[in-house]
């Protein structure tokens, strides 16, 4: 039997938008407005708005949080102060990939964690599961009653600015506060999936319709446009950060996927962590490299990467790149190689098509310093 | 509702075919490229290649997806449109007129009879619109 969709609080704003809805890892969501290209260049150019409440909330707290947290995430949740935010990853203990995730310290024994829409049920099982909940550490499930709008773009400091009643010119990059926009309670973070500067604002369900008129409202006057799921796949794409389930699932660890960096074996004990110092200590077997096409055919998902009409690899994501004006990929290729410059090729419709290996981000990060 | 010129015939694949002389002159219709989004990329056959009524001729490529073209009409392929190789949002912009993607010169003319009319392809597009 068939799953209805979900809808997040936003679905009236974006139908009556004109947006084209499509089903999106059990959700019904706006995958474009007026078209993809536009979208992605306005956000590069002024500010786009993102719906992007179909993300899964968990809440943790008490005073053995961090201690449930490090044993289900990679990266050290120990270096958080309050206020800040954190990128990690759930491994099994072989390695592989449960979900990406953020990692906000809200208080000295609370945290908030934000999973991606297709695997809330599965990461609540899986945090429940490793730490039942209990009165050391509670568990709630905020993901129904949570709206979250993504202001994106160099204009978003300017319009969030304009509607806050906190400074939010003062909140560094992975940082979060606690304010009211268009007079809405929301967690104002600096954090995003574009490259772009700005902000994920988290507030009540019920509430999410009215800050997102208040944004495209105030807006108006930076070139504010709604941006769907396409132009966030192709913003997202340019800087290679990866997407779960095209680029990172359960069969990829994050060694190879370039995210060694949120993986911390000297905080101690986590799941996974005995698996992954194997691999780091062998080394991968493969990569996650940034493709740039010769041509402009696009290289999607499964098609294979091939060297001397062998195939040594496999591309997780590609689509044409607005900004670089050019077919970009990214791909698992075997280490040898994987360094820049190589020169590959992706079968495309039986035929290798010319690739390079290149460096990665594809299109430069404006994200806020410090 | 999309445009859909009446002197046009249609292929139940969102391509139109429009008679000059004794050739036929191909494109994807409004509704087609409204469907498919920005165009990023269009594969064309070589001049001189055989096309065949109702098999792929080429491949279109939008953000989104790919696509196969289909030829409405058999026949050698005649003329291409170059200029979609450096400009493929054309396709986007105007599919029934710098948007062009293949002349044919036909190998049968009876082919063309069993080409969709303006107003059964507008029908084919309304029930799929919904």
């Amino acid at each position: 039997m068939e799953t209805p969709l979900k809808r997040t609080p936003l679905f009236d704003a974006h139908v009556k938008a004109g947006a084209r809805m499509v089903p999106f890892g059990g959700w019904e969501m706006p995958v474009q407005y007026t078209g993809i290209i536009e979208e992605h260049r306005t956000v590069r150019r002024a500010v786009g708005l993102f719906d992007v409440s179909h993300m899964g909330e968990f809440e943790v707290e008490g005073h053995r949080a961090l201690e449930v947290l490090q044993r289900l995430t990679t990266n050290d949740v120990a270096a958080l102060a309050i206020g800040q935010v954190q990128y990690s990853v759930f491994c099994r203990p072989d390695g592989g990939i449960v979900d990406d995730l953020t990692i906000y310290r809200l208080d000295a024994e609370r945290y908030m964690l934000t999973v991606n829409a297709s695997n809330i049920d599965k990461d609540w099982a899986h945090v429940t599961g490793a730490a039942p909940p209990g009165p050391e550490a509670r568990w709630t499930n905020m993901s129904e009653t949570t709206g979250l709008v993504a202001v994106q773009g160099p204009r978003a400091e300017a319009l969030v600015g304009r509607l806050a009643d906190t400074d939010v010119t003062a909140l560094g990059y992975y940082r979060v506060a606690r304010g009211k926009v268009a007079g809405v309670p929301t967690l104002i973070s600096r954090t995003g999936y574009t490259g772009e500067d700005g902000f994920e604002l988290y507030a009540p369900a019920g509430e999410t319709p009215r800050l997102w008129a208040a944004l495209l409202d105030a807006g108006r006057t930076d070139g504010v446009v709604p941006v769907g799921l396409g132009a966030r796949d192709t913003l997202r794409l340019e800087m290679k950060y990866a997407l779960y389930g095209n680029d990172i699932d359960e069969t990829t660890n994050p060694l190879e996927a370039g995210l060694g960096w949120v993986v911390k074996p000297a905080k101690g004990d986590f799941i996974g962590r005995e698996a992954l110092e194997r691999i780091r200590a062998a080394g991968p077997a493969r990569r996650l490299v940034g493709l740039e096409m010769a041509d402009r055919s696009v290289a999607r998902h499964g098609y294979p990467v091939v060297k001397d009409g062998a195939a040594i690899g496999i591309v997780t994501s590609g689509t044409y790149g607005p900004s670089v004006e050019r077919a970009i990929a990214m791909a698992y290729v075997a280490t040898a190689h994987a360094a820049v410059g190589t020169e590959l090729g992706v079968e495309i419709r039986g035929q290798a098509k010319a690739a390079r290996v290149v460096k990665t981000p594809f299109h430069p990060s404006r994200v806020k310093k410090g | 509702m999309a445009n859909v010129p009446a002197d046009l015939r249609y292929t139940r694949e969102h391509e139109w075919a429009r008679r000059e002389g004794t050739r036929v002159r191909v494109g994807i219709t409004a509704f087609a490229q409204e469907q498919l989004g920005d165009v990023v990329f269009v594969e064309l056959p070589k001049i001189g290649a055989a096309a065949t009524a109702s098999k792929p001729f080429g491949v279109v490529e939008s953000v989104k997806a790919v696509s196969d073209l289909f030829a409405p009409v058999s026949g050698k392929v005649v003329e291409i449109n170059a200029e979609l190789a450096q400009k493929p949002e054309t396709v986007n912009a105007d599919p029934y007129g710098k948007g062009w993607m293949i002349v044919l010169e036909p190998s049968s003319a009876a082919e063309w009879d069993a080409l969709l009319t303006a107003a059964e392809y507008e029908t084919l597009i309304a029930q799929a619109g919904h």
